[in-house]
């Protein structure tokens, strides 16, 4: 890897690994009687293994001028292989957690391994372990070929990939410390926020610098996705984890803001995380790896626009829809309620515009899984967005609010749009950048999209089925005008419905693993190796004529 | 105290409503304004062609 | 207008600030205003502090994820009303940094579990919930039981809490490591403090039923005891709309 930094490069990585190292070293030092000594060493460790990688290279010839005559794929390489790397050990932990709804005995008492613990340990795991390093990769490698300018230098996104992969370590692990913040997907606390926030910023400056030498003065919207999604997710972090540490010694930290200020600013960062990182990222992956993919321009650039405007809009004023009849004032549940009704619009013309561009490529999306798991992902999200409008509405949100309803809609949205359009793109993504002629076997991607697509069904529908019973259970009345049910006789009617979710996800893992083989091969096999087979699309070559008509 | 919360409130909703309005008539504008036709065609396409290298 | 957007485009910095600011609108819009709740909100005047206790089970709550199944927030809804009581006041949690309002009733609200259940009963669920309740997917907390409760920094976070808004005193502050063993051991002369500091309604007692150690058991179940019984304001909203 350090091939292909300059010399200048390896020195500064060095300093900034040594920078690194000091830090740990003073946390380990301030924190040695809790989780944070722990992580202090963990920092340190990881420092001096990247010190170690960059001594062992580091009179390695340097990269020539060639180089600028190429793009910048190593930063993209690693982190599509940490994707996958993420998305089997999230998904392994869900499950795992999902069993331990319907047998509880499967923590095993240890204090690591209850729910408490391990369910942030999952929702990390797959939202910034596998959805953040599939975004990252897949950004670097869009930004580059839309642009036609080259990454401004070797060292940065190396630091952004690796850092954020930092972070998400830390996160994890702290969480089997009992070390959380408790904000939903915003639990890492103040050391690892702040280590993010750095990261975040370098990353921000390389798609500006990046972008600053592009080719064309239009900037392709696929990163004005790219581009929301890096900036407002910084700015929801940075003032959702405002908070006041303990001590420097300790991990724990107090937040700034309390009680219905804390709840209003924690749903507004967790329902616009779901907004720009969930959807504005993946929505700038599928606005250019399905057109790519299928050979066939956007069905309607104008309306991706639109859409685009829509939903950088309209999504920050719906966060209160998760805190319907409690003790936020009213008005605030009713705006966010319609803004969370107008905001079907922008994201129905996203979903129609992606299926819109398949017109004429159908049978591709017959024969091709790679196409299918994205087309299937445009479906999703289509039908996602319209369940979250209509569960934010208040009446309905009345039912299906603290129940398996909202899970099951999260998981729709999560298995059946975000990892569905992260596959789709990573199998097109891999052999590009491996100068592959196709994935290891086309057949396994195949097998892949099926399993993937019966455990999201699987799952979903479990959920809408306990969520909207347990819903009922809870606000059913006898005759007598007394509570039908106790607590305890809805948690018994889940039982069958959460052995069938854990069901589904182990589907969806078994998918996702048949994947990580999938991709490994595909890196690991030889140039030549493999011819094309019919059922796999190669990136359209350069012929300079695009045979295609245009859209609208 | 300078400003009261239902000042506030007000504000919010009545701005928020205008700022909505004004905003998607931008954003229309900008979108259908006749001479953007053509870029927007060409970006749509360009990602096509299979330019494997930076332009220098 | 439209070289305008040129110029937005090319300057790419430009167009990341048209993206910033037309995202923060919204947030800026909804959140700020609740800053000034207080002017509509009923007040507690009758309200109390965490005590240091009360605080490190708390905390406790947090490590271990409490709040991925269970609620603090009653809604507004005749059914909740009646399953868990009085439905949650924006004062209620005015002290609570972070809140834990929750999104997911996997177990039941806790809201106002304070008082319903005896200590016993909350000591021997949390050693073994299906001990109590067959039925129950909860883990076990055995472990709480023998770990002794860390009180050293016990006064930074108290200091902490303070900067954020908590109005504990000097005296809280010095006296928290006592004040979070005397709550537990009212046998001992530390027990004083903690009703001179806190008011003589605060709990003092062996929670965990075993009084040579203050264990985390004994944070913990002290916490679940005052959930909902900081003020009784919830209480008397009813009463008022009753009437």
């Amino acid at each position: 890897m350090n091939a292909q930094l300059t010399k200048g490069e390896r020195q500064i990585a060095i300093g900034i690994l040594l920078l690194i190292v000091c830090v740990g070293l003073a946390f380990a030092g301030a924190g040695k009687d809790g989780p944070l000594g722990v992580h202090g060493f963990l920092i340190m460790a990881s420092g001096i293994l990247g010190i170690f990688a960059m001594i062992n290279g580091y009179f390695n010839p340097e990269p020539g001028d060639e180089r600028f005559d190429s793009y910048y794929d190593t930063p993209s390489k690693i982190g599509l292989l940490l994707a996958m790397a993420w998305a089997a050990f999230g998904l392994f932990i869900g499950d795992w957690v999902a069993w331990q709804l319907a047998y509880p005995d499967l923590n095993f008492e240890a204090a690591w391994t209850s729910f408490g613990r391990l369910r942030p340990v999952h929702t990390t795991g797959v939202i910034f372990g596998f959805g953040g390093n599939g975004l990252i990769a897949t950004s670097f490698y869009v930004m580059q070929r839309t642009s036609r300018a080259r990454l401004p230098d070797q060292l940065s996104p190396l630091f952004v990939v690796f850092g954020y992969n930092l972070f998400c370590v830390l996160a994890v692990t702290g969480y089997m410390m009992g070390v959380t913040q408790s904000k939903e997907y915003a639990e890492p606390e103040w050391y690892a926020d702040i280590w993010l926030t750095i990261v975040w910023v370098t990353y921000f400056v390389v798609y500006l610098r990046t972008l600053a030498h592009r080719k064309e003065p239009h900037i392709y919207v696929a990163n004005w996705y790219y581009m929301a999604f890096i900036l407002v997710v910084a700015m929801l972090h940075i003032v959702n984890n405002l908070a006041v540490p303990v001590s420097f010694g300790s991990a724990k930290s107090y937040s700034l803001f309390s009680g219905v200020q804390d709840a209003m600013t924690q749903w507004w960062y967790g329902h616009n995380a779901v907004a720009f990182f969930l959807t504005a990222g993946f929505l700038g992956m599928m606005y250019y790896f399905m057109p790519k993919r299928a050979g066939r321009p956007l069905y309607s650039y104008r309306m991706s626009i639109i859409s685009f405007w829509g939903i950088t809009f309209l999504y920050m004023w719906a966060g209160s829809h998760h805190l319907h009849y409690t003790a936020l004032p009213q008005w605030v549940q009713t705006l966010g309620m319609t803004f969370s009704l107008m905001l079907l619009v922008p994201s129905w013309t996203a979903a129609a515009n992606a299926l819109l561009t398949l017109n004429g490529a159908w049978h591709k999306v017959r024969d091709d899984a790679t196409l299918r798991f994205m087309m299937v992902a445009a479906v999703f999200y289509g039908l996602t967005t319209f369940e979250g409008s209509f569960m934010a509405i208040r009446s309905v949100n009345s039912l299906s609010h603290y129940t398996d309803w909202t899970i099951g809609h999260v998981h729709a949205g999560a298995l059946g749009w975000v990892a569905m359009i992260t596959f789709g793109s990573i199998y097109a993504a891999v052999p590009w950048l491996w100068k592959r002629d196709s994935m290891h076997s086309p057949r396994l991607v195949e097998v892949h999209f099926w399993f993937a697509l019966a455990g999201t069904v699987v799952y979903v529908l479990a959920m809408w089925n306990s969520g909207i019973i347990q819903g009922l259970m809870w606000r059913t009345y006898n005759e007598s005008g007394t509570l039908a049910y106790s607590f305890v006789d809805s948690l018994v009617a889940m039982h069958p419905y959460y052995i069938a979710r854990a069901f589904g996800g182990l589907l969806f893992l078994i998918g996702a693993l048949v994947g990580c083989y999938n991709v490994w091969m595909t890196v690991r096999m030889p140039l030549e190796a493999k011819s094309l087979p019919v059922d796999d699309i190669p990136e359209p070559v350069a012929t300079g004529q695009p045979g295609l008509q245009p859209a609208e | 105290m300078a400003v009261s919360h239902d000042d506030l409130v007000w504000l919010a909703q009545s701005a928020g409503l205008f700022y909505l309005i004004g905003l998607s008539a931008i954003v229309l504008v900008y979108v259908y304004w006749p001479s953007n036709k053509k870029r927007f065609e060409k970006a749509a396409e360009a990602i096509l062609h299979g330019e494997d290298r930076p332009w220098r | 207008m439209f070289g305008l957007h040129y110029w937005l485009e090319r300057k790419a910095i430009g167009f990341a600030l048209c993206i910033v600011l037309i995202a923060s609108i919204g947030g800026i819009v909804e959140i700020a205003p609740l800053f000034t709740i207080h002017q509509t909100v009923e007040d507690a005047p009758d309200m109390r502090l965490y005590t240091p206790l009360e605080l490190a089970g708390r905390n406790i709550y947090v490590r271990e994820g409490c709040y991925a199944c269970h609620s603090q927030m009653i809604r507004t809804l005749r059914d909740e009303v009646e399953r868990y009581g009085p439905y949650s006041l924006a004062v209620e949690s005015k002290y609570d940094h972070p809140m834990l309002w929750g999104s997911k009733r996997t177990g039941p609200d806790l809201a106002r579990v304070g008082g319903k259940y005896s200590d016993e009963w909350h000591v021997a669920h949390l050693s073994s919930p299906r001990g109590i309740v067959p039925e129950s997917v909860m883990p076990p907390y055995a472990r709480l039981l023998r770990n002794e409760l860390w009180t050293d920094d016990l006064s930074d976070h108290l200091r902490a809490q303070r900067a954020v808004g908590v109005p504990y005193t000097d005296d809280m502050i010095a006296n928290a490591r006592a004040d979070a063993i005397g709550q537990a051991s009212p046998d001992s002369p530390l027990a004083e403090g903690v009703s001179k500091r806190y008011g003589d309604a605060t709990a003092v007692r062996v929670f965990d039923g075993v009084a040579e150690q203050v264990t985390e058991m004994d944070a913990l179940v002290a916490y679940l005891q005052i959930l909902g019984r900081l003020t009784d304001a919830a209480h008397k909203s009813l009463v008022k709309a009753g009437e």
